[in-house]
């Protein structure tokens, strides 16, 4: 199969589920805003996913792709390591069109790894999964995404955590973007230039929807969510 | 002009399986406009001179055409010369006085040493092999004009083409990958009618027998294009990888 056993194949791999995992990013950044404005709303959204059965679905999708996407680094790491040699150069010189993201993407992606446990101890333990098992006692109820944002940032530890765990992700998506579109062979002279532009600009606007979001409920938890809103009208 | 003298702490290896290790020996009083080939040239009959054994490296032309030299001089292959330069073209004034000058063999498993720093490339010549032709009959040449070529198709070719094949772009990869010479060689006939006959099969060949020589995956760093002495660029790479997804998905 040449999606493994060639080294286009291997990176195809890595391209589809990287763009696949930066649209999952933005469409959780999107849900994630509407917590600033609407308590209701967004527990609306919480409770539509919730547990049911096509939020388990794309959750297991999701985790078949984010596997995937380590597997393949990890590969792809081992064998350009084996490709360089043992021999290390004495003396380096970066070039200046060379970013430093660029070069460091197994060492962002395991920063945005570890981020990921935490996150998901935070907010998926208490409330996809709490609902799954039937947990009770616990802080707030599963689908009160609201309360738990709350109960999370009301650490000031916290925030500077998921902020350096969110500036981690942007590095890796600055690089990520246009590389993916590189990889798939979309690029060019011209294209060049307009993928990395609109990779900055995307991977930016999504990244700051989810910094907003934590900087927000640390320094203003009560101001928030105050207008009364309806998301999804046709289904409640 | 002036001269200058400076150290050049040189690599010696002997073979592929030898640790290897730096010796150092310093040039005195050497004018500036002295490529530093001939330095090290100048270096070599001091060695003997002194009855130690010369330092061994490639070099051929020395016109910046052939693609044979290949050094890794301080930290950048070909050394930092103007873009578009090999180590040919790189003279002594770019130096100053009192320098260490570090001098190392392109470093990646599918370039095993020689001796000192000259390097087996042999590997390119391998894919080339496998791939990078047109299969023409040859005999009476045909009008020139038969087949109608767009001016820009045929620059674009034409900058694929000059690729010299030396090897820089694995040296500066972090990943020793060669897909900035395979793409530009893909790319010179993948763009010209008479090449696009066979595209689909040369792109697969190509590739299969890179990957088969053990060079690494492209991780898009660009290091390659920095210091590719004729400028090829990553949008050759792109081209690759279209000319093969395509390939594997007709398939």
């Amino acid at each position: 199969m040449w999606l493994c056993n060639s080294s286009i194949g291997r990176k195809v791999i890595m391209s589809v589920t990287g763009a696949a995992l930066i649209l999952f990013l933005t469409f959780h950044g999107c849900m994630n805003v509407v917590a600033l404005f609407s308590e209701s709303a967004y527990n609306q959204i919480c409770k539509l996913l919730g547990s049911n059965w096509y939020a388990i679905v794309a959750t297991m999708g999701l985790a078949a792709l984010m596997a995937l996407h380590v597997v393949y680094a990890f590969i792809l790491t081992f064998q350009n390591r084996k490709a360089r040699g043992n021999n290390k150069y004495a003396v380096t010189s970066k070039p200046a069109i060379v970013e430093w993201a660029s070069q460091n993407m197994l060492v962002l992606g395991i920063i945005v790894a570890l981020g990921l446990v935490l996150h998901l101890h935070d907010f998926w333990a208490n409330m996809m999964w709490a609902e799954i098992i039937g947990a009770e006692g616990l802080q707030c109820p599963p689908t009160d995404g609201f309360g738990w944002i709350k109960f999370t940032f009301s650490n000031p530890v916290f925030v500077v955590l998921y902020l350096i765990w969110i500036a981690a992700i942007w590095m890796h998506l600055t690089h990520g973007f246009w590389s993916a579109m590189q990889t798939l062979g979309w690029s060019g002279h011209i294209w060049f230039n307009r993928w990395k532009c609109i990779g900055y600009v995307w991977s930016s606007v999504v990244m700051a929807m989810f910094a907003i979001v934590a900087i927000a409920f640390t320094f203003c938890p009560d101001c928030l969510g105050k207008c009364d809103g309806n998301v999804l009208p046709f289904i409640f | 002009m002036a001269n200058i003298s400076f150290t050049v702490k040189f690599w010696k290896q002997n073979g592929p399986k030898d640790a290897g290790h730096f010796d150092s020996h310093e040039l005195k009083n050497i004018p500036d406009d002295t490529s530093f080939l001939e330095a090290l040239d100048i270096l070599n009959e001091e060695l003997i001179a002194e009855g130690k054994e010369p330092f061994v490296f490639d070099h051929d032309c020395r016109e910046g055409i052939c693609g044979m030299c290949s050094l890794y001089i301080n930290g950048t292959p070909h050394g930092k010369t103007e873009r578009g330069a090999t180590t040919c073209q790189l003279y002594v004034r770019k130096f100053k006085d009192g320098d260490v000058v570090t001098v190392e063999p392109w470093r990646s498993a599918g370039f095993p040493v020689i001796k000192d720093c000259m390097v087996d490339r042999t590997a390119f010549d391998k894919i080339i092999q496998a791939g990078g032709y047109t299969t023409v009959r040859t005999g009476a040449p045909q009008d020139a004009n038969a087949i109608l070529i767009p001016k820009p198709d045929a620059d674009e070719a034409m900058d694929c083409a000059s690729c010299i094949g030396c090897g820089a772009c694995v040296a500066a990869c972090k990943n020793g990958s060669a897909m900035l010479f395979v793409s530009s060689k893909v790319s010179q006939l993948a763009l010209l009618p008479q090449g696009r006959v066979e595209a689909a099969k040369r792109a697969k060949a190509m590739v299969a027998k890179m990957d088969e020589l053990g060079f690494g995956n492209c991780t898009n760093t660009r290091a390659c294009e920095a210091v590719c002495p004729k400028c090829e660029t990553i949008a050759n790479i792109a081209r690759l990888n279209r000319e093969f997804i395509k390939a594997k998905l007709a398939d």
